[in-house]
């Protein structure tokens, strides 16, 4: 289970921390692709420059939120064009009622969050055979 | 072709919307896509920086011709066999984004390195353009 269910209240305090050094966390929404099929969805999040450990992840009011947190290498000179910005990222899906949040996982790759999202059982589409 | 590029992006920028804030990734002039490029200079080297996430290593490009670097490849579109699309942002397939470079480089020491999504192409300066110290002797 790679899926982080936190506390909003949690998420606040560490903000709070951030605070006393930097007045407000800047975020930029990553793009992001939605696939479903009968299992369920597939949600493939672009986040360059975050790996595991600058991801946080929960849902709450079935609303699944994601940040990610950039760590990127650092050039010791002078910035001669610039076209990235440096934002962390942030966003939030609303889930379909369909899903089973507690099945939700998560991996990343090359800059790249996948997360399954499964269907419930009782909501997965069943084939009745006749006897 | 770099020159009108920028000014598409620039124009593009122009009506961003919250997804596409940070990217210059909207279809340019060629039918693809451009990525996010950064370039610095140090004492030594000029170094690039490219937002490149979800790629295969051996389907990135990097070219170097008359002072130009170039960056392209392409993007499989991987979705499984039977899966529908309910949202699509992400770009797939070829990409390209040209930039020419502030100073003569040694073409022979080009360094990239892949990592989480992020390519670096450090790019060692020409000895003859190295910021050189003078000594100077007064007698």
């Amino acid at each position: 289970m790679d899926t982080m269910v936190r506390d909003n209240r949690t998420e606040n305090a560490v903000n709070g921390n951030r605070n006393e050094q930097q007045p407000q966390e800047r975020f930029v929404a990553p793009m992001a692709t939605v696939l479903e099929n009968g299992d369920g969805y597939t949600l493939q999040v672009e986040m360059p420059g975050v790996n595991k450990e600058g991801l946080e992840m929960w849902v709450e009011n079935n609303e699944l939120t994601i940040i990610g947190r950039r760590s990127l290498p650092t050039v010791q000179g002078s910035l001669v064009h610039r076209e990235m910005r440096r934002d962390n990222f942030r966003r939030a899906f609303e889930l379909d009622p369909s899903i089973d949040a507690a099945k939700i996982s998560a991996k990343i790759e090359h800059g790249v969050l996948t997360l399954a999202l499964p269907k419930a059982e009782q909501v997965k589409p069943r084939k009745i055979t006749v006897s | 072709m770099d020159r009108f590029t920028n000014l598409r992006d620039e124009i593009n920028s122009l009506f961003e919307g919250p997804f596409w804030s940070n990217t210059m990734r909207t279809p340019q002039l060629f039918n693809g896509w451009a990525p996010a490029l950064d370039l610095y200079q140090t004492n030594d080297d000029v170094v690039a920086m490219v937002e490149l996430p979800g790629m295969r290593k051996e389907d990135i490009d990097i070219s170097l011709h008359d002072g130009m670097l170039t960056i392209s490849g392409e993007r499989k579109d991987e979705t499984p066999e039977g899966d529908k699309t309910a949202r699509t942002e992400r770009f797939v397939g070829k990409f390209r984004r040209s930039i020419s470079l502030p100073t003569r480089v040694d073409v022979n020491k080009v360094n990239a390195t892949y990592k989480d999504g992020m390519l670096t192409v450090t790019l060692p300066k020409a000895e003859e353009v190295k910021p050189k110290q003078i000594q100077v002797n007064v007698s």
